[in-house]
């Protein structure tokens, strides 16, 4: 069943420059986009439709701008030891990219360790998605979209450090016979791992500062 | 490009198949099966407008409680089978049958690619799509029944609705990632994996039609995505994305923290379901375009209109959602926005049906029941497209919206459109998947009660419409106007029935072909277009040497040639 | 496998461009946290932050992502995605009436 080659899967195609699974993720992204977009979309409709002087800002109720930038840059910087470790690849510096790509992961975990502190902070004061901000009468928009949001964010985080360790553990097996493969799907992974950054670069200021 | 290896087994080759003419033809079978359901649970529905409240013949007896009251249908039930009927039909049926089985197995073959570009994706949005299909089907069987908000899942309607709904909401997510994922497939392997020759306007029209499909698909389906995410938290996690403050449900205020926007879900659904639509058209159109071509021997009118008519209805669509919420209290500056997009989007489709019937001029037209079906889609189309302009425009939608008038309009586009579209398609193309031809005589036997019937159910609910009937009403005759129009009620559920049963000669046919004996040709229809230059049924990775292309896709009657078709694989001497 | 020595070195000089990158990220995340303790007027705040945040963005898909040196296809296509993000973030508050800074419309 897999006796059949299938072209461009690791030199690119002259008319598009990329390999396919370059392409692949590029739409992926593209899809990912529309998919936080609506979220954005619906955090500016709620945001509008509701007055001013019900809807908290972010320190108001009661996120850590601090902790928040924090993330922020742990985030950043784990978009650089990814396109890092691509780049050791390239070079064909086997260690520099396993200690780079660790780091990548390791990044990736003190962002969700960090998030999962926030979340339990206001667990503890017993603010939840559908609980809201007191004193108002339309309270928990905020947290919903708060929590939903990150979330979202947090599970895409996820299922990222997930794969990235799975190519960390097992994947690298294939460098030997097929490096040029090999590094396509890292980068590929690391598109994905900037877009997460990315979102993440919109999300703090709009919950956190606005 | 294939080597011998040793043969998979049953459940690699059958089950768990990466190759796409296998994983197309279990879309299809699939998909079949479940557009055959959605279908039966219309038929339910026809018998309570036909004879509300009258106790249904032998069903009655067997369904449940909860759903029956003495044989005869309760309200509940019958909003199950609105809402489930058109979610199957939409979601499950034509977008499977039409992308993932029709898509699957043809694109490849028609761009002369071994392959799509991600077999083994390919294979996990078939299975997404599975799981998707059961997940919803099995909320029939849940204590409060399937959902029962209209395949539209308005908030508050749903959020507050029984656990059915959060079925219909996991289910739609997985609905969608199989869409996502395809869809991604889909463009790149139209892209990358064209063979050489192929440039982008020597596709089949086809090809072209399920590319744009692709980014409609691709770029549409996340907002539902969000969408549904925001309901489920809302009706798992507490949260109000979609519910107002002060909301009251049966007298009382409602539980709920307040504060949404049930609008919110109107834009965020309509932001999909508005390029949905457009999904479950064109690749019906790129199929009656290959089946015209074909039986005219004459190429397209216009290909290169079509082709840029196509791409210009895929970007306009996403700016017209808001036409199916002209009544939700928008001002007018967004309304007249809404209201000209609407008017310019109808534009392109008009173009694409004039080339084909242009295409028709002049030409040695042949019969066979494909060609019957898609001529047949012509004018059906044409009514159904006709119909929508006074709902694209807010004045008079302020008197059909959410009435039969509507419901009458989709369907022409769906019923006698696309899904005679994909009959064509069915009849066309089962030479090539079975290698064996269908019965003419079944064929047609098939066809024409298939156009009378359909007619008979849709066009009396346009005047329905007209009369003032609303949509989704378990008993019309509630209302005097319903009452008055009772007649073409009945006429449009005895039409379903006969519709119901002009389908069982293409249900005989379509399995005893199958198994007959006598082979079809090589390539039965003479046509140009790159899957029939392999064999029947085409091996794994399709072609033995990759074919090259030298001309366009419809090079019918070209002067001088010794045949009146030319395929693309051949090099002419002239 | 590893890389000629001109690519080698040319991969040497986009390592410079992503530390270079990587501060450049990083003041930015200070002024835009810097700026919200100013509490400027909602409108204002708003913008400087989604200014800020698009020039970050940019960065990481520019650099990062090789946005910048990728063929045109790939462009067009965010261009594309571009376009409808913009229909769905504007076009929904555009129809609420009576509230926001778009009404009336």
């Amino acid at each position: 069943m897999s006796s059949v080659v299938i072209p461009y899967r690791v030199k690119p195609h002259p008319l598009t420059g990329v390999t396919s699974g370059k392409l692949g993720i590029w739409l992926f992204l593209a899809s990912e986009v529309m998919l936080f977009g609506a979220l954005f979309s619906s955090y500016v409709l709620l945001r509008v439709g509701s007055l001013p002087e019900h809807w908290p800002s972010g320190v108001e109720a009661g996120l850590s701008v601090p902790i928040g930038t924090f993330n922020t840059l742990v985030l950043i910087a784990s978009s650089v030891t990814m396109v890092m470790s691509w780049a050791s690849l390239k070079m064909g510096n086997l260690g520099a990219f396993k200690r780079y790509f660790g780091g990548t992961i390791g990044l990736g975990l003190v962002f969700l360790v960090v998030k999962g502190f926030e979340y339990g902070a206001k667990f503890s004061h017993g603010i939840f998605p559908a609980v809201g901000w007191p004193e108002v009468s339309d309270p928990s928009t905020f947290n919903a979209l708060y929590f939903t949001l990150t979330g979202l964010h947090g599970v895409h985080v996820l299922l990222g450090i997930l794969v990235n360790l799975w190519l960390l553990l097992f994947g690298v097996a294939i460098w030997k016979t097929e490096p040029e493969w090999f590094t396509g799907r890292i980068e590929i992974a690391g598109l994905y791992w900037h877009f997460v950054d990315l979102v993440w670069i919109f999300l703090f200021p709009t919950l956190y500062l606005l | 490009m294939s080597e011998a290896h040793a043969e998979p087994g049953f459940w690699r080759k059958y089950v768990f198949a990466t190759d796409h003419k296998t994983i197309g033809i279990q879309y299809g079978l699939t998909a079949l099966t479940f557009l055959f359901f959605g279908f039966s649970l219309m038929m339910l529905m026809r018998w309570q407008l036909a004879y509300p409240g009258e106790a249904i013949p032998i069903l009655g007896g067997l369904l449940r409680d909860s759903w029956v009251d003495q044989g005869a249908m309760l309200p509940d039930f019958y909003n199950q089978l609105g809402a489930m009927h058109g979610t199957i039909m939409v979601f499950m049926g034509i977008v499977p049958l039409a992308v993932g089985a029709f898509g699957n197995y043809v694109v490849p073959l028609q761009i002369g690619a071994p392959d799509m570009a991600f077999p083994r994706l390919n294979m996990m949005s078939y299975q997404a799509f599975f799981i998707g299909g059961l997940v919803m089907l099995s909320s029939f069987f849940l204590p409060g029944g399937a959902a029962s908000s209209g395949w539209t899942s308005y908030a508050p309607l749903a959020v507050i609705a029984t656990t059915g709904q959060t079925f219909w909401l996991v289910g739609m997510v997985f609905l969608i990632a199989s869409s996502l994922l395809g869809a991604i497939n889909f463009i790149v392997t139209i892209i990358h994996l064209r063979a050489e020759g192929m440039s982008f306007f020597r596709l089949p029209f086809f090809v072209w039609s399920q590319l744009v499909t692709a980014f409609l698909l691709l770029l549409a389906f996340p907002a539902l995505n969000a969408a549904a995410v925001l309901q489920l938290m809302d009706r798992l996690a507490g949260t109000s994305f979609f519910l107002p403050s002060g909301l009251v449900v049966g007298g009382e205020q409602a539980a709920a923290a307040g504060g949404g926007s049930p609008l919110l879900w109107q834009h965020l659904f309509w932001f999909l379901a508005h390029p949905e639509v457009y999904v479950l058209i064109l690749p019906g159109m790129g199929i009656v375009a290959e089946v015209i071509a074909n039986n005219t021997r004459k190429p397209l009118w216009g290909y290169r209109t079509m082709v840029y008519s196509l791409l210009f209805l895929g970007f306009l669509s996403f700016g017209v959602w808001a036409h199916h919420m002209y009544l939700t209290g928008m001002g007018t500056t967004m309304s007249t926005f809404f209201q000209t997009t609407t008017m310019i989007i109808s534009i392109p489709s008009v173009i694409i049906l004039t080339c084909l019937l242009i295409s028709l001029w002049g030409a040695s037209i042949r019969f066979p029941v494909p060609m019957l079906f898609a001529l047949a889609f012509l004018p059906m189309f044409g009514i159904g497209g006709l119909t929508g302009l006074p709902l694209g425009l807010a004045l008079p939608d302020l008197h059909l919206h959410d009435t039969y008038y509507v419901i009458g309009h989709f369907h022409y586009i769906v019923a006698p459109g696309t899904i005679f579209a994909m009959f064509a398609g069915i009849y066309h193309w089962f030479p090539k998947i079975t290698g064996r031809s269908m019965n003419a005589t079944l064929g047609r036997i098939h066809f024409w009660p298939s156009l009378l019937f359909m007619n008979g159910i849709f066009m009396p609910m346009m005047f329905e419409g007209m009369a003032g009937v609303s949509r989704r009403l378990f008993d019309p005759t509630t209302y005097a106007h319903g009452e008055a129009v009772h007649g073409l009620t009945m006429l449009s559920s005895w039409s379903a029935w006969g519709l119901a049963l002009a389908q069982i000669p293409f249900i005989i046919n379509f399995f005893w072909s199958m198994r007959k004996k006598e082979k079809a040709e090589e390539n039965p229809w003479q046509a140009t277009t790159l899957e029939w230059a392999t064999a029947t049924p085409p091996p794994h990775g399709n072609f033995a040497e990759p074919p090259v292309v030298y001309c366009g896709p419809y090079e019918y009657s070209v002067p001088g040639a010794e045949r009146d078709f030319c395929p693309q694989y051949v090099k002419q001497g002239v | 496998m590893a890389l000629s020595e001109s690519d080698a070195e040319h991969v040497r000089e986009h390592v410079r461009v992503y530390v270079t990158v990587f501060v450049a990220l990083a003041v930015l995340t200070l002024v835009t946290v810097g700026v919200s303790y100013l509490h400027l007027a909602t409108t204002y705040a708003i913008t400087v932050a989604l200014v800020v945040a698009t020039v970050k963005a940019s960065l990481v898909a520019g650099y990062f992502m090789h946005l910048i040196s990728e063929k045109k296809v790939i462009r067009w296509l965010l261009v594309l995605c571009a376009a409808f993000f913009a229909a769905l973030m504007l076009l929904p508050v555009g129809t609420q009436t009576g509230s926001g800074p778009l009404w009336p419309l």
